[in-house]
């Protein structure tokens, strides 16, 4: 695959790569995308997708409050936080 | 020895009062103090606590309560760490969780408590379920107890061996393209993926959310009819749970098959078969029949088009599913210059080479100018490919065929070459395309090295009760299930 910027396509996935690492994937990915080409084999065009085996269609629940977790128990495996919210780098200068 | 018992027997033994759950937990733990050092099937357990669940069952069982009542009442049952467990760790073997404790427990978990099970132990698996080996665990490989050079499959690599090596009478994996039933069949245990649906998956880590499915891992078929009966159901937390009712699993266990028709696939008869696997499974056919099963040859014609489905259906859903591992509600966090660096050095250096390669792939195939052309396409091949599947239930009860080409392979043997690795999922990714129902038991061993073989049961949707009764007439017409691993 001559098209895939494994570099453009990591930042897209918010993954940085090591230079190293990134020469390995782009090679086991081009060799992965050659694989899954194989699908243009197919004529598919009268068929419809799935996106899921088993569909169900509009699965509402009644909207009332039900129990979830308290702010202490959310905030249990926070990284960072302060004053019951979590704390994150400055966003807006 | 409890340890070595199936989930019925020692449900008989607790409710005779002939042993209590406090010894068979002890048995569990001094098993697990003998062989994890090699078999490293548990990334952790709790020992203390688990002892304390087999008092509290010990209680209910002196003050009366029933194994009618509460059918795991006092039974180990050790889970697979992508399921939250309250107030266990839980890190689908990467090293991106950090030091994460679960606030609540799955629904799975909260039935099996619910039907009185200790639940102990957080089993090694592939890095969020993603390989065949669980060579991709942040925390070491597994070996498999047949053959420690060699895998024990994955990505439900640590429930497999765990079983296998009686180190709890039975476990909890995920399936989302192969992964209970293939590490089942190369440690010669009983796994089972139920159809899409059949269980909530509340509380499990999400990889491919329109494939991946919870079952359990058992010494043999009557202990999974048990598991599934439990674990079975709508939940209004999960709005992709069927709404099917749950039947009796084990009611279905008459040992009468005849009359049924079985069908083999013409387009499983591969090349680069194992002979020895190839003759285990013509055998196993061949015991079939003499039970009175009807065999009829079928053909599944998108089979070859399986494995480059699932890669792309699977990657992109997990491309999305991992993006909630950014360093900022959970987890390990790098810091960063602004968010967006904040985000990329936490998942570069949080997430291993597998998951890495996936998350890029899916996001690839989704991105702008190549969703047609890949993941649109992927969803119609597989509406082809599910439709083989309902055209041939037609025509038959099940279909029969190997669960793996192989039998274990050896540590490192596939670990640097993905692709390779992939198509050892062949005979069981159509499955969850399909979303149909598939069950893994044990049809015999190779002879040198002595490697467990699984021969593979593919159901109707939700047609749980006919495989699961061919699998129990086949085992128990043949006892592969009853031989042990020897572990040195």
């Amino acid at each position: 695959m001559s098209d895939f910027d494994v570099k453009y396509v990591a930042h897209l996935a918010r993954i940085a790569l090591a230079p190293g690492e990134e020469e390995r994937l782009a090679a086991q990915l081009g060799n992965i995308l050659g694989y899954i080409e194989k699908l243009k084999e197919l004529d598919v065009r009268e068929v419809e997708p799935t996106a899921h085996a088993v569909p169900l269609i509009n699965v509402f629940r009644d909207d009332e409050i039900r129990p979830s977790l308290t702010n202490e128990e959310a905030l249990r495996n926070a990284p960072s936080k302060a004053n019951g919210l979590f704390l994150v780098p400055k966003i807006v200068e | 020895m409890l340890n070595q018992l199936t989930i019925s027997e020692l449900a008989a033994k607790l409710g005779q009062r002939e042993v209590s759950s406090r010894e068979a937990m002890q048995d569990c733990l001094d098993q697990i103090q003998r062989v994890d050092t090699t078999i490293h099937a548990f990334l952790s357990h709790d020992a203390a606590d688990a002892l304390a669940q087999a008092d509290a069952a010990d209680q209910q069982l002196a003050s009366g309560t029933t194994h009618a009542q509460k059918p795991l009442l006092g039974i180990p049952i050790a889970i697979k760490d992508v399921l939250a467990v309250k107030n266990q760790p839980l890190n689908c073997g990467s090293k991106i969780l950090g030091k994460f404790i679960s606030p609540y427990d799955a629904t799975a978990i909260e039935k099996l408590k619910a039907a009185g099970a200790i639940v102990f132990g957080r089993l090694n698996m592939d890095e969020f379920a993603m390989g065949s080996s669980t060579e991709n665990s942040a925390f070491g490989v597994t070996r498999n107890p047949w053959d420690t050079t060699r895998i024990p499959g994955g990505s439900s690599g640590g429930s497999a061996a765990a079983v296998a090596a009686q180190e709890c009478l039975a476990s909890l994996g995920t399936d989302t393209g192969g992964s209970i039933r293939q590490p089942a069949a190369l440690c010669g245990c009983v796994g089972l993926k139920p159809t899409y649906g059949r269980i909530s998956r509340y509380g499990l880590v999400a990889f491919a959310s329109s494939l991946d499915q919870i079952g359990p891992f058992t010494k043999d078929v009557r202990d999974t009819a048990t598991l599934l009966e439990v674990m079975s159901g709508v939940d209004h937390r999960d709005s992709t749970s069927v709404p099917q009712p749950v039947p009796n699993y084990a009611a279905a266990l008459n040992g009468e098959i005849r009359g049924l028709k079985l069908g083999l696939p013409r387009e499983y008869m591969i090349g680069g078969m194992n002979p020895e696997v190839s003759a285990a499974v013509q055998a196993a056919v061949k015991q079939l029949e003499k039970l009175g099963a009807e065999i009829v040859e079928i053909s599944l014609p998108h089979t070859d088009y399986a494995v480059a489905t699932y890669y792309i259906v699977a990657t992109a859903e997990a491309s999305a599913n991992l993006a909630r591992f950014d360093g900022i509600r959970y987890g390990a966090r790098v810091e960063g210059a602004d968010p967006t660096d904040l985000y990329c050095r936490t998942r570069g250096a949080g997430f291993g080479a597998e998951v890495k390669r996936r998350i890029i792939l899916g996001t690839y195939v989704l991105s702008s100018g190549y969703y047609d052309a890949f993941y649109l396409r992927a969803q119609k091949v597989r509406t082809l490919i599910r439709q083989d599947f309902l055209k041939a239930f037609e025509k038959v009860d099940a279909i029969v065929t190997p669960t793996t080409p192989t039998p274990a392979f050896k540590i490192g043997e596939k670990s640097d070459d993905p692709l390779q690795m992939y198509l050892s999922d062949i005979f069981t990714i159509s499955c969850n395309l399909a979303g149909i129902p598939g069950i893994s038991i044990p049809c015999g061993f190779t002879t040198n090295p002595k490697l467990p073989v699984g021969l593979q049961l593919l159901g109707k949707p939700f047609g749980e009760e006919t495989i699961l009764k061919i699998a129990h007439a086949y085992e128990q017409s043949t006892g592969w299930h009853r031989e042990k691993a020897a572990l040195k």
